[in-house]
C-alpha cells in the first residue's frame, strides 16, 4: 500500500463534516482503525481526489451511508467465542429466567448474527416467551439485513461447530430452512427481537436492562468514549443486572467498575447493589 | 537510523521455531518492546504466551486494547484480531475483514506502526507460506523505518521473506542465528 492515501488532518476534516452536516460523532474513535477504514474506501472507490471523496460523503446522501456503513467495522458471527455463549446459557440466563419478564440489549448489533444466537439459546431454555431483546446499531443498513434473519448457507458449518461448542445440543440445521445460497432463520427467533437504531456516542439510554452485551465495539473507542459509554450502560442496567464485553475488552480502568463484580474467567460483570 | 522505540517481528508457517530460537538469546534489558504478529488458528491463543515465556527472562503477554507498549516486554497479537499501533504508541484491536485471508494480518501491525513509529521502527518478517507482511514492509520503508527478513535459505517456508526480496528493498538479510545479536545491538 501507498503512503496513505487520506492522511491524518484529512481524516479530521471528514469528522468534522459529518458532526456538522449529520450529527454523527466519530471523533472518539480509534484513529489507527478509522483511518484504515477511510483509506481502504477511498481506494475502494477509486476515488479522484480527496475533495472530489469529500464533496460525496458531504452532498450525496446515499454515499453518505456507504460511507458510515463502511467505516465501521460490521464482521460479526453466530456464537462467536462459543465460551462465551456457553456462560450465557449455563450461568447467566437461568438466573436471568427467575425474573417474570426478561429485557436484554444487544448494542452494536450489526447484521444480527449474536441477536439470533441468543434468540436460540433463550428458546432452548424455555425462556424466549418472556424475553426481549434490544438489538440496536448505529447503522440502518445492517439492522435492514438483521430483520431478514437470513445469512450466508455457507457458514453454517462454522456457526453449527460453534453452537455445539457453545453447549447445544438440538440439530442446529432445524432452525432454518436453506433457500439457495441462503439460510433463513425461522421467524419465531425473531419474534423477540426489536431492531432499531441506536448511536452509543448520542443517544441516550432508553430502557433498564438485566442484561446488555456489547461485544467488540469498545476496542473501536478511544478511553475517554469508553468510559462515557460504559456510564450509559451503567445508567440502563438493573442492580444485580450483567454486562458483557469482548474477549479483550474491559471496565476496570473505568469509574463504574467498583460497583461490578467479575465472573470468573469471564467477560461477563455483575452490578451489584 | 534514529533510536529504536520498537520491533516488531511478523512470521506464519515455520516462524514459530526461529522465535524458540531468538527469545533466549535476547538481552532482557532491551530498551525498546519486541511485538510478535503470527499468523495461527483461532481458539489455541492461550499457549503461545506460556511457550514463549518459558524460553526469556522478559515478560510476556498478550495484548490488551489501548495498552501502552513498554521497553523491554514482549507483546503477542491476540488470535483473530488486527493488531494496529497507534500514533501515541498504544495498542488497538480490531475485527474488521481478514487481510491476506489473515486476522491478525501482519501488513496491518507494520502499516499502522509505521506511519505511528516511522525511522524509529523495525520489522522483521519470518518463515511463511504467504504474501502477508510484504506490503507491510513496503510501507516501513516509506516513513523511514528498517526493513530485515530472515534469509529465506534459512526459513523452513520461504515464500514469505522471498517475496519480501523481491518486491521491498531490504536493509537487512538474517539467519536464524543472527537475529538476537542483531536485535540485542539496537538497543
Amino acid at each position: 500500500m501507498e503512503i496513505s492515501a487520506v492522511n491524518d488532518d484529512q481524516v479530521e476534516i471528514l469528522l468534522t463534516d459529518l458532526l456538522e452536516q449529520y450529527g454523527y460523532d466519530f471523533t472518539g474513535y480509534s484513529k489507527a482503525s478509522l483511518k484504515r477504514r477511510v483509506n481502504r474506501l477511498y481506494t475502494l472507490d477509486k476515488s479522484l481526489s480527496f475533495a472530489e471523496f469529500r464533496y460525496k460523503v458531504n452532498n450525496d446522501p446515499l454515499y453518505f451511508k456507504r460511507f458510515v456503513e463502511q467505516i465501521t467495522v460490521n464482521v460479526t458471527e453466530m456464537f462467536r467465542d462459543p465460551q462465551f455463549f456457553k456462560t450465557l446459557r449455563e450461568q447467566v440466563l437461568p438466573q436471568l429466567g427467575t425474573y417474570p419478564f426478561i429485557r436484554i440489549w444487544l448494542a452494536g448489533c450489526s447484521t444480527g448474527e449474536e441477536a439470533y444466537s441468543i434468540s436460540i439459546l433463550l428458546k432452548e431454555l424455555n425462556l424466549l416467551h418472556k424475553s426481549l431483546i434490544y438489538a440496536t446499531d448505529l447503522n440502518p443498513t445492517v439492522l435492514e439485513k438483521a430483520a431478514q434473519g437470513m445469512f450466508a448457507l455457507s457458514q453454517m458449518k462454522q456457526y453449527s461447530e460453534n453452537y455445539i461448542a457453545a453447549g447445544g445440543t438440538q440439530d442446529f440445521s432445524s432452525y432454518y430452512s436453506a433457500n439457495y445460497s441462503l439460510a433463513k432463520f425461522d421467524d419465531e427467533l425473531k419474534s423477540k427481537i426489536i431492531f432499531s437504531t441506536h448511536n452509543l456516542v448520542s443517544d441516550h439510554s432508553f430502557n433498564e436492562f438485566q442484561l446488555i452485551l456489547c461485544r467488540n465495539v469498545l476496542i473501536y473507542f478511544d478511553r475517554d468514549l469508553q468510559n462515557k459509554v460504559l456510564e450509559l450502560f451503567d445508567d440502563s442496567l438493573e442492580d444485580l443486572g450483567y454486562l458483557a464485553l469482548g474477549t479483550k475488552e474491559t471496565i476496570e480502568f473505568s469509574d463504574i467498575h467498583k460497583q461490578y463484580k467479575r465472573l470468573p474467567a469471564n467477560k461477563i460483570w455483575r452490578k451489584q447493589r | 537510523m534514529k533510536k529504536c522505540k520498537a520491533f516488531i517481528i511478523g512470521g506464519s508457517a515455520g516462524s514459530l521455531e526461529v522465535l524458540l530460537k531468538v527469545l533466549p538469546a535476547l538481552d532482557p534489558s532491551l530498551s525498546f518492546p519486541i511485538v510478535i504478529v503470527i499468523h495461527r488458528k483461532h481458539g489455541a491463543d492461550s499457549l503461545l504466551p506460556g511457550l514463549l515465556s518459558s524460553r526469556t527472562a522478559m515478560p510476556v503477554k498478550e495484548v490488551d486494547e489501548k495498552e501502552m507498549m513498554v521497553p523491554g516486554s514482549i507483546y503477542i497479537a491476540p488470535s483473530d484480531y488486527h493488531l494496529l499501533i497507534e500514533m501515541d504508541c498504544t495498542f488497538s484491536l480490531d475485527y474488521s475483514e481478514k487481510v491476506n485471508y489473515s486476522r491478525p494480518a501482519i501488513d496491518v501491525t507494520f502499516q499502522t506502526a509505521a506511519e505511528a513509529l516511522k525511522e524509529e521502527l523495525v520489522c522483521l518478517l519470518l518463515s511463511g507460506s504467504n504474501a502477508d507482511g510484504v506490503n507491510g514492509l513496503a510501507t516501513v520503508k516509506q516513513w523511514g523505518g528498517i526493513a530485515v527478513i530472515q534469509d529465506p535459505d534459512s526459513a523452513q517456508v520461504a515464500y514469505m521473506p522471498e517475496q519480501a526480496r523481491k518486491n521491498v528493498q531490504i536493509d537487512r538479510i538474517l539467519r536464524i542465528e543472527e537475529i538476537a545479536a542483531f536485535i540485542n545491538l539496537l538497543s
